[in-house]
């Protein structure tokens, strides 16, 4: 089942080299079923399995609570409350104020009240069922507006500033102005939250957990069992999906896994259902921005000024740091000289919002991508022109709103060789004349960049460790603080190994992720995942191989400098000898053949009172030009094509990064689209299925869609072989087709409005837009 | 009867035993097999991550059909051959459609895969089409959240050229099985639940059906279980005593007479697919995306009126086509126009011994002019939030005949009657459309839901006849152009 060997080992090369295009280590399993998730770990005889009972009520205190009847049930073995806790109620990533259970108050409806565990899932949700529990209803908080009145704030950050804004605007030739509505977005990973427990002698636990986040499970899970963390361990071989719907949440069900076995002495497992999982976990942050940038009569920016509103739901999670995202992608790719960028970050009756592919980049980039589409309707000139000749450039023209020097910008190349390859010019000339001919359907054509900042802004986590271990017959053991989610991680990792030990990657064995084999690390998210760990993993094989080629220089003669691992040979003092056989030979001369990596983000910091450091170790880039085409009539929408050229600096694997950037640029345009999440005005979520949430279908790609990677791609800074992170960056590639899609509303507007379109586009939205921006059309 | 259900799964039979006839087929794979490679993504055959094929013997060979397992109750197996993803691939030799998404990178976080390759692997062995259309059709209930879906697209078109794997185990053993097991009568299954003993029974002719349908006047009737079996995967309800109709081979056929189409209740979507396409190529359309291919397979057209959902696809277009219904009991049958079936939300004219037999729709009248238009946040494989259907007849310059209908516009599908009333012998002309859209505000008043808001709705339908009247002007008035039916 090899690929060719040309593909994923090409003469004299060694088999899954870094840069090549290696499948997916699990590409085998996965298509025959026999890669285990979290649910499908066999189960043991005295097995149980937990239903967690939630709140119905969005705010309120709880006046009864009678579980007796639950006790009581068939099957039941355990019914867990706030009570059972012997350490801190609390799963909360930093703030301390995500409770297991609800004591007293809920918060949102959807909150766990309490856990049944029972023979089977059956039982364990029937017997839930029999809860007698009623609330004193509280109003609440649901919407961004809700919160506003309320003055409802979680978390107050400083305002961001560069030189005078209030000045610039107030002297600026051209204003765009508005303000815009940006939904929020389900994770839907295919697999649902899951984590399955299992006690220990002494009190321990072992859990497996779908997470992101071992790390942080395992530090929760002592936390709520007043143990010391070297008496859990979290373990996982691979998530069916996180997106960051796994770097927090999961610690909420492994800890309740936890408790449930460590209280019982049986094995005990949580998996939610689709619904459960919905109403239970948090999205992506929906935000409502208000922006007034002003340009000169040429249309380059003088100065900015965004107000960002997001709803953060009911407790802090991540929204400090993913709003200050927001803010520090409020300038996308363009220099606005002048900038005041305000962030209020509200505190609803609602799920806590969390951790999104993008991280509030995604929101904090629609703004400024608005404000150019309506300076160029003003100023009547071509969108594309107008973002050209905002796009950080020249040493004058470089810094960020945080500080920041733009100093390894390519947004302006990629732009314009994708205009040239996707022939912008000549399909903007023919969609103006497709729309002159047709009254009921027009189209629409933007290109849009994207730069965004790669490393966790919270600077301390910008760390990573890894653990090889090479065997006596020459095959080798990697762990490392990442986790594999889907996008390859694994895979990109082992290539990293496979090169330095100049050895075929299928003497490789990738193991699970777990806290007992590499300690402290971070979550897999803010698209480190192989630049921190990748590092990580390399420094482990260098500390080896360094032992091997001192052992080598001593067995055969030579340097150490001089010994050479190629093509699964090592060459030394004239010799050439069989990898393996060098391990061997190793071993019983009593070196070592294990050790630890570890690596840390260089050049980093940032002084949050001052809103002012260097965040970011680099940007990533990219730009894609999308087509569309709207119904004037229904509001109906379809992209029709969208051509995509994106910064991977050097490759580590293409074929894994192609499928980031398509993955991400459609699970944007799902964002922006069709992905509406619904709540009433109780607090309660109306879309919390597949029925009523709708993701992309296989025909919601665009027909055509061109993928490139830019092939003058090298990241300036010393990074794992050069490569760039692509997990999060392309998602906002799809911010072109959003573009296009106002653009088109313009084209029913006849021109004389400019559209003022919210996200998502669904064809409620672009019909209300039409109609709106035709009235405005109309008093012109 | 038969007290068991009998069906083979790798080469061999599988008997299940005193299992809770309400059990999904997923949930005995997972369960009571161990076999873990299906998956559950929604357990509301949304997601497709539970894609199984049931193979049938059909003139001497299997055919088979991918199916959601998470809704589908363990009895539908019967006398058929189930086929799950751990059964595709033997000594190491993948199946074509394994082996071209393991070179496409079809696969990320992989959990969605095992859906794909069995929706794929049904492809394969019809030996589909394999152009984008028929591939998105095929896919449209599979849901990735990793690839983007390009890779898998190309899977499917690149596993037509991989030579077909190794039999998994001898075909011919398989059809002796299966010929032995279809001998067998319908099955009446007990079963019990809270304290009480029910039966699911599986009659397989008409007057079985008949005879247990007028004695137990409140049984659950089940037809492909694609809105049942969520009563008991999402609202966990209980069913007590079971009617499975699945079974009746009198009910599934599709007839083309001189009047019309006649077809059996029981037929599922996906075998009445072509005959309604043919009937007019926007019902084919609406087909289309009416669910998804599993969904297809299992749903029936019966399933579908009987339930008297207001946002049935097809509702509005038989009624605007004039469908008329015969229902029967073991006393007769009767027939009735099919809007006067839907009484109100959750009431329809069934009296309690009665089932829905066939449905007959009459052709188009000749230089009749029909459209429908089904508007949702998705394209394919969404519930509509409106769906409307004009059936026209022009004569010299004036309407001489009109039916409209919409679906999501009330509690049940209805006609516009006003609306009508306002065209009937009016000038075929903008200013009349313009008349008739003004008084639809009076034949409907909306709901605001998660799909749409009232607003919505309101303009929406009001647009849709207008877009009819000026697509028989020639105006290219869709975004998205009806594909051709590529399969029956």
């Amino acid at each position: 089942m090899d690929k060719p060997l040309d593909i994923i080992a090409p003469e004299g090369r060694i088999k899954g080299d870094v840069s090549l295009s290696v499948p997916h280590d699990s590409a085998e399993k996965h298509v025959t079923g026999a890669a285990l998730y979290t649910d499908d770990i066999p189960e043991f005889s005295n097995q149980l399995h937990i239903y967690i009972a939630k709140s119905n009520v969005a705010r309120g205190r709880i006046s009864t609570f009678d579980l007796a009847p639950v006790r009581a049930a068939p099957g039941v073995a355990a019914v867990l409350t706030a009570d059972d806790i012997p350490g801190v109620n609390d799963y909360s990533p930093i703030a301390g104020d995500d409770p297991l259970f609800a004591e007293g108050e809920v918060f949102y409806a959807g909150q766990p009240l309490f856990a049944v565990a029972a023979e089977s899932l059956a039982q364990a949700r029937a017997a839930a069922a029999l809860a007698v529990v009623a609330y004193d209803k509280m109003q609440p908080l649901v919407t961004i507006a809700d919160a506003r009145e309320a003055g409802a704030h979680l978390d107050l950050a400083a305002p961001m500033r560069l030189g005078d804004a209030g000045s610039a605007l107030a002297t600026a030739a051209l204003h765009a102005t508005g303000w815009r509505k940006i939904g929020g977005q389900d994770h839907f990973y295919l697999e649902g939250q899951a984590a399955f427990a299992i006690p220990k002698e002494g009190g321990d636990v072992h859990v497996y957990s779908s997470t992101q986040n071992p790390t942080e499970g395992q530090h929760v899970i002592a936390r709520v069992l007043g143990v010391p963390q070297n008496a859990v361990t979290v373990e996982l071989r691979r998530m069916g999906g996180g997106f960051g719907g796994k770097e927090t949440q999961p610690s909420l069900f492994a800890a309740i896994a936890a408790l449930t076995a460590v209280k019982t002495g049986r094995p005990a497992k949580v998996t939610l259902d689709r619904d459960d999982d919905m109403i239970m976990t948090g999205k992506r942050h929906d935000f409502e921005v208000t922006y007034d940038v002003g340009f000169d009569s040429e249309g380059v920016i003088e100065g900015a000024k965004f107000n960002f509103e997001s709803r953060c739901g009911y407790s802090a999670d991540l929204s400090a740091a993913i709003n200050d995202r927001a803010m520090f992608h409020a300038d996308n790719a363009y220099f606005l000289k002048n900038a005041e960028i305000v962030s209020h970050r509200y505190r609803t009756d609602t799920v806590s919002n969390t951790a999104f592919r993008g991280f509030g980049g995604p929101q904090g980039m629609i703004a400024i991508e608005c404000a150019m589409d309506e300076a160029a309707f003003a100023l009547g000139l071509d969108p594309f022109d107008i973002r050209i000749r905002n796009i950080y450039a020249a040493i004058d023209r470089n810094e960020t709103p945080y500080g920041q020097k733009v100093e390894d910008s390519i947004a302006r190349e990629l732009m314009e060789t994708l205009a040239e390859q996707a022939d912008y010019r000549a399909r903007r000339r023919q969609i103006d004349d497709f729309n002159k001919a047709n009254d009921i359907l027009k189209k629409g054509i933007a290109l849009t960049p994207v730069k965004f900042g790669i490393s966790f802004t919270t600077t301390h986590l910008n760390q990573a460790g890894a653990l090889i271990h090479i065997y006596t017959d020459g095959s080798i053991f990697l762990n490392h603080g990442g986790t594999e989610m889907g996008q390859g991680l694994m895979t990109k990792v082992a290539q990293i190994v496979a090169h330095e030990f100049q050895v075929d990657i299928d003497r490789i064995k990738i193991s699970a992720t777990a806290t007992d084999k590499v300690p402290n690390t971070s979550a897999t998210a803010a698209s480190s995942g192989s630049d921190i760990n990748g590092m990580a993993a390399r420094a482990a094989a260098i500390t080896i191989k360094k032992r091997l080629m001192s052992f080598a220089s001593e067995t055969y003669g030579c340097s150490p400098a001089s010994v050479v691992f190629d093509n699964n040979k090592v060459h030394a003092g004239g010799e050439v000898i069989d990898f393996a056989d060098l391990v061997k030979a190793a071993y019983f001369a009593r070196v070592s053949l294990s050790s630890t990596g570890y690596y840390r983000t260089p050049k980093i910091h940032y002084d949050k009172a001052k809103q002012k450091g260097r965040p970011f170790y680099y940007f990533a880039y990219g730009a894609c030009v999308s087509e569309v085409v709207i119904d004037t009539l229904t509001g109906e929408n379809r992209v029709l094509r969208a051509d995509i050229l994106h910064d991977v600096g050097r490759p580590l694997n293409p074929a894994v990064d192609y499928g980031q950037i398509e993955g991400g640029f459609m699970q944007g345009l799902g964002w922006l689209t069709t992905e509406e999440i619904v709540y009433d005005e109780a607090g309660n979520l109306k879309t919390h299925a597949p029925s009523t949430y709708k993701i992309p279908t296989a025909s919601d790609r665009p027909e055509i869609l061109n993928i490139a990677i830019w092939k003058h791609g090298e990241n300036r800074e010393d990074t794992i072989h050069k490569s760039k992170a692509v997990g999060e960056p392309p998602l906002m590639l799809a911010i072109s087709a959003f573009s296009a899609l106002g653009q088109a509303v313009t084209a029913a507007a006849d021109h004389k409005a400019c559209a003022r379109l919210n996200a998502p586009a669904t064809p409620e939205e672009i019909l209300r837009a039409i109609k709106e921006a035709r009235q405005r059309a109309a008093q012109a | 009867m038969n007290d068991c259900v009998q069906f083979v799964l790798d080469g061999k039979i599988v008997e299940a035993r005193n299992v809770d006839p309400t059990t999904t087929v997923l949930q005995y794979l997972r369960r009571e097999l161990r076999r873990t490679g299906t998956k559950e993504g929604c357990a509301e055959g949304d997601c497709g991550a539970c894609t199984v094929a049931i193979g049938e013997l059909k003139n001497e060979e299997i055919e088979y059909r991918a199916i959601n397992a998470c809704i589908v109750f363990l009895p539908t197996l019967n006398g058929k051959e189930l086929v799950t993803v751990e059964s595709l691939s033997k000594d190491g030799v993948l199946h074509p459609a394994q082996q071209a998404m393991v070179d496409c990178h079809g696969s990320q976080c992989g959990f969605c895969t095992p859906g794909f390759i069995m929706s794929l692997f049904v492809q394969y062995e019809k030996g589909a089409r394999s152009d984008r259309n028929s591939l998105c059709d095929a896919l449209a209930g599979n849901l990735c959240r990793c690839t983007g879906y390009g890779p898998i697209l190309d899977a499917g078109r690149s596993m037509s050229e991989l030579p077909a794997a190794p039999l998994r185990h001898a075909q011919a053993e398989t059809i002796r099985l299966l010929t032995n097991i279809s001998r067998h009568d319908g099955l009446a299954l007990p079963y019990g639940n809270e304290g009480q003993i029910y039966h699911y029974h599986a009659p397989k002719t008409l007057d079985a059906l008949l005879q247990l349908r007028a004695e137990y006047l409140d049984a659950v009737l089940v037809a492909g279980a694609t809105d049942v079996g969520l009563w008991v995967t999402k609202q966990h309800r209980k069913l007590g005593t079971v009617i499975a109709l699945n079974e009746v081979s009198d009910l599934k056929f599709v007839d083309e007479t001189a009047d019309g189409l006649e077809i059996g209740a029981m037929t599922p979507y996906a075998d009445a697919h072509k005959a309604l396409a043919q009937w007019h190529p926007d019902f084919g359309e609406v087909v289309r995306r009416l669910g998804s291919a599993q969904i297809r397979n299992s749903g029936t057209i019966g399933g579908n009126i009987a339930n008297g959902s207001p946002i049935g696809d097809t509702m509005p277009l038989l009624i605007a086509g004039g469908a008329r219904l015969r229902l029967r009991s073991i006393r007769g049958a009767r027939d009735i126009p099919l809007e006067d079936f839907f009484i109100a939300y959750g009431e329809q004219d069934l009296r309690d011994d009665e089932i829905v037999e066939r449905i007959f729709l009459p052709h188009l009248a000749k230089g009749a002019h029909f459209r429908a238009y089904k508007i949702s946040k998705r394209f394919d494989q969404d519930i509509s939030a409106l769906c409307a259907a004009f059936n026209f007849t022009i004569d010299d310059g004036r309407v001489s005949a009109v039916r409209v209908a919409f679906g999501g516009m009330a509690a049940t599908p209805k006609r516009a009657i006003k609306c009508e009333a306002a065209l009937k012998g009016a000038e075929w002309s903008r200013a009349s459309i313009e008349t008739a859209a003004a008084v639809l505000s009076e034949d409907f008043v909306p709901i605001t839901d998660m799909r749409a808001s009232a607003d919505y709705r309101m303009t929406a339908a009001e647009n849709l006849l207008r877009k009819a009247f000026l697509e028989f002007d020639g105006a290219e008035a869709r975004v998205l152009k009806p594909v051709a039916v590529a399969h029956g």
